[in-house]
This record gives structure tokens, sequence and C-alpha cells, in this order.
């Protein structure tokens, strides 16, 4: 279907053209959106180019932490001096994901606005609660190879496919919005929604809600950080599980410990229970073990993704020993 | 809906009417007669579609023409000189490194970004040091190229022609 294209000047503009309208989208990189246009997912009436928005800068905050555009080209995040310098989990999930050519155009706003890549999400001729609500869901004994493990629902059982917003959540990130009713801020760990019983909502934003920046709040010194990615091929592909992790160790005793999930649920998965059994604790592998443990005792695999259970596991330990290695 | 946009590809100036649903390929290809970008996937998957865009790499299927108005595009026509070719296009009959050919103009463009990436000091997945210099070694190469697919599998011979362009 045709629809109406308007490039809004400025924030509160593209948000004023949004309103009032049900079918309307936010145009950035359209790495993501163009193709659902194709495959036919989503007939907007009105796509809003926020593409050249004054939102595409990178800057230091004085408080030490980082504020990222909502406009900011993936590759121009990977690539800027200070998040390869003191957040190299951010700049690692970013250039694990998707190809040179896409990160030149995907954004920060719209990488964290990118739909699941379920395969009958993406196709039409399958039931899909998230697609159409009430339809049903194909995955449930389906192909779930690459569906979630935690946090699912009997409705759906998609994961979010971003790499970026999984570092995002383990560095407590917060995200800027600006709406019909002004701005507010979002923790990015509260972005995203688990599926429940209305999984055609990935987000708590509303269609004319506008991400304008994300805030990184610093890093203690001595905190380490790194992002491990576990995939069906060696590049370009998403994640089958990957981990964020933030450690600061003093003396050999875990003081800030912060683990997201990707590829095991609807959103980025902050792994309280794991932060919770090694805080204060001294590292090694047994406290590693049980904390991911922990974590995963909720952890409910489907037919086809039972896998992801050690997965999950041996990648956290993993990322945890290479954090505290030398660590005394 | 239509929309009015100017383009400038391979150095010419083109202004065209576009619906708003046309992609920067299919305005390049069928509004423009630039038929050097190829639609393979159409879907951001095989990277046939790869131009520079304002100076930098990119797929055009997953573009709208009408976002882009204004835009500098240089295909792989562009990049030579006349019957010029570009060192990197050199490098490509050099090394061997295409077959059927219909992925080499995206291959070529990629191919360029990727050493524009490196000369900036871009890291990539596979560097090991995030804050230090990087080389087109083999895995540096195969790391940054890996959104260009090649189904004749004249991979070994890309990753030599693009080694070849960084020195």
């Amino acid at each position: 279907m045709p629809f109406d294209y308007r490039r809004a000047p400025d924030p509160e503009s593209a948000v004023a053209a949004a309103t009032g309208w049900s079918g309307v989208a936010f145009l950035a990189g359209g790495t993501n959106l163009v193709d659902h246009l194709k495959l036919g997912l989503v007939a907007p009436d009105v796509l809003v180019d926020i593409s050249r928005l004054p939102l595409d800068a990178v800057d230091e905050l004085p408080d030490g932490g980082l504020r990222v555009g909502a406009t900011v080209r993936n590759t121009d995040l990977a690539a800027h001096p200070v998040v390869r310098r003191d957040y190299p989990v951010l700049a690692r999930a970013v250039l694990s994901g998707a190809s040179g050519q896409i990160r030149n155009l995907a954004t920060t706003g719209g990488n964290l606005l990118q739909r699941t890549r379920c395969v009958y999400f993406q196709d039409i001729t399958t039931p899909c609660n998230k697609r159409e609500p009430g339809t049903g869901c194909s995955a449930i004994g389906g192909y779930t190879r690459h569906h979630a493990i935690l946090g699912a629902s009997a409705h759906c059982v998609a994961t979010h496919p971003s790499d970026m917003a999984v570092a995002m959540a383990a560095l407590d990130a917060q995200v800027a919005v600006l709406g019909e009713g002004g701005r507010r801020v979002v923790p990015l760990v509260e972005l995203h929604r688990l599926p429940g019983d209305e999984p055609h909502r990935d987000t708590v934003l509303s269609p004319a809600d506008l991400i304008t920046w994300v805030d990184l709040p610093p890093l203690p010194p001595g905190t380490r950080s790194l992002y491990r990615k576990v995939r069906d091929r060696a590049s370009f592909a998403f994640a089958l599980v990957s981990v964020a992790a933030v450690l600061r160790v003093e003396r050999g005793v875990v003081r800030d410990v912060r683990i997201a999930l990707g590829g095991v649920a609807h959103k980025p998965w902050r792994a309280r229970r794991a932060e919770d059994v090694l805080r204060g604790e001294r590292t090694g592998e047994e406290v590693f073990r049980r904390a991911i443990d922990a974590e995963l005792a909720g952890a409910a695999p489907l037919a086809g993704n039972g896998f992801k259970v050690p997965l999950t596991r041996n990648l956290v330990v993993s990322a945890l020993r290479e954090l505290s290695r030398g660590e005394r | 809906m239509d929309g009015e946009i100017e383009l400038r590809v391979d150095g010419r100036r083109r202004r065209l009417r576009v619906d708003t649903r046309t992609t920067l390929l299919d305005a390049l290809r069928d509004g423009v007669g630039a038929l050097a970008p190829k639609k393979g996937c159409d879907h951001g998957q095989c990277g046939a579609c790869t131009v520079l865009l304002d100076g930098r790499r990119a797929i055009t299927c997953l573009a709208l023409a009408v976002a882009h108005d204004g835009a500098e595009v240089t295909t792989a026509e562009g990049l030579a000189d006349g019957e010029r070719l570009h060192p990197v296009q050199e490098a490509f009959l050099e090394r061997d490194a295409l077959q059927c050919g219909f992925c080499t103009p995206g291959q070529v463009c990629s191919a360029v970004g990727v050493l524009d990436e490196l000369a900036a000091g871009h890291p990539s997945a596979v560097t090991a040091d995030l804050t230090g210099p990087v080389e087109a070694t083999d895995d540096e190469v195969r790391e940054r190229m890996s959104g260009n697919l090649c189904r004749c599998g004249a991979y070994v011979g890309i990753v030599a022609a693009v080694r070849d362009g960084a020195r």
C-alpha cells in the first residue's frame, strides 16, 4: 500500500507528525522497517523520516558517562574512541551485529526497536500472535532453535534479536523518550516487554514516542566488560545465545557485577539472580556456576532449543572467568 | 504518493520522480539506469546491491529513495575512470576474485569501504585490541566482507584482492 512520507526538521515536529495516526512508523536507517514493508508485516499510512534529525552525536557527559544520539549510526558508535576505551562490551556487541554495510545505515534507536527474527513472525502465511493478535503461535510445536528459554508465554516464544541492547542492558543505560506528553526517561531494561498475553507489544512505547538518545552511566575505574556471542556461523548471524558482562573485582571479591543475556528471551535479559549470588563473593569457578544455575533454574526450553541451557551456562562462566583473570 | 528527488550518481546529477515505496536500489537501476548495483536477495542479506552512499558502503535494497534525496552515490561503475579501473577492481582481476560476476560490483564497493574503514582505524568483531591499530589480515578481511555473499565461492580470491588493495 502507498504511504505518505514526511521529513521532520526537529524531534518535536517528528512527534507531532506521528501523533494521531495508528499506522505510523519512524524511519531512520530503514534496514528493518523497509524489509517489513516488503514482507507485508506492516502497512503504515505515514512514515516520518527522522534520519536527518540532529541526534547523531556521541557526547561525553559531565558525570563521565556518554550520551548516544538516537540516529548515531552503529558504525560510528562502535568506532567512537570513548566507547572503544571505556565501554568495550558495547563496541564488541555492535560490531558483532549485522554487516558493515548495514551498520553504516542502522541507528541506535532503530537497533533498540528492531523486531524479532522469528521465522513465523516474518512469514505472513503462518499464524503469529505478535503479528496478528489472537491467531496463535506457530513456533510453539514448530521450529524453535532461535527461540526463548526464559520469560516466554503460551502466546509467544520469540526472542529480541539485538546485540547492542544486551550490552546496554548490562550498562544500566537510560533511554530518553519524547512523546505527546513531553520528555521521560525509561531504563533500558524496562524498555522491552516480556510477551505475556500481548506479544504484539514489543516495548512500553506508544507509536508517537520517539527515542531521542541513550545515556550510558560512567563505569568506576577497574571495571572490566566484554561481550560474547555464539551463533550458527562465524559472522553476520543473529545470536543463539550472547552475554554482556560487566565486572569489578577488588582483592578477589566481586564488588559490581552486571550480566545481560541475548537470544534467550523476548527482551535483553538481566540475570539479576546470578548477580545476587555473585555480589560480595570471592571470584571462582564454583560460584560462577552456582550463579548462572540460579538464573537458569527458571529456564523452560522448547523442543528445539534445549541446547541453549548448557550453552548459556558455559558462556556466562567463561565470560566471568575471563573478566576475573589476573584479579587478586 | 510520489516524491521528487535529486541524486548524484557516479558524478552525474540526476533528478527523478519516485513513488515513496521505491528503494534506492530500484531508483538507481530503473530510474537512473545505473545497473552496476545488483538485486540479489532484496532483503539486506547478500550485499549485491552495495554502493558507496555519501562515501560509505551501504546496501541500497533496504533504503528508501525519498529518504536519500540529495545523496552522492558511487557504484562500481563510477569507481573506474572510464577504461582505467580502480586499484581494487584491478586486484579482483589479478586475483581471479570472481566467477559469474553477479556479486562483484557489490564486492568491489564493499572492499573500497573496508579499506577506508581500515585506514580510519575502525576495529571489527575479530580485532583483538579495540584501541590498537588494525591490519588487513585474512581474518579481518573475512569478517569485514561477511555482508557480501558469493555463491560461486570465489572467497579465497576476494580476500587476496582486498588485502592487495590495502597495500
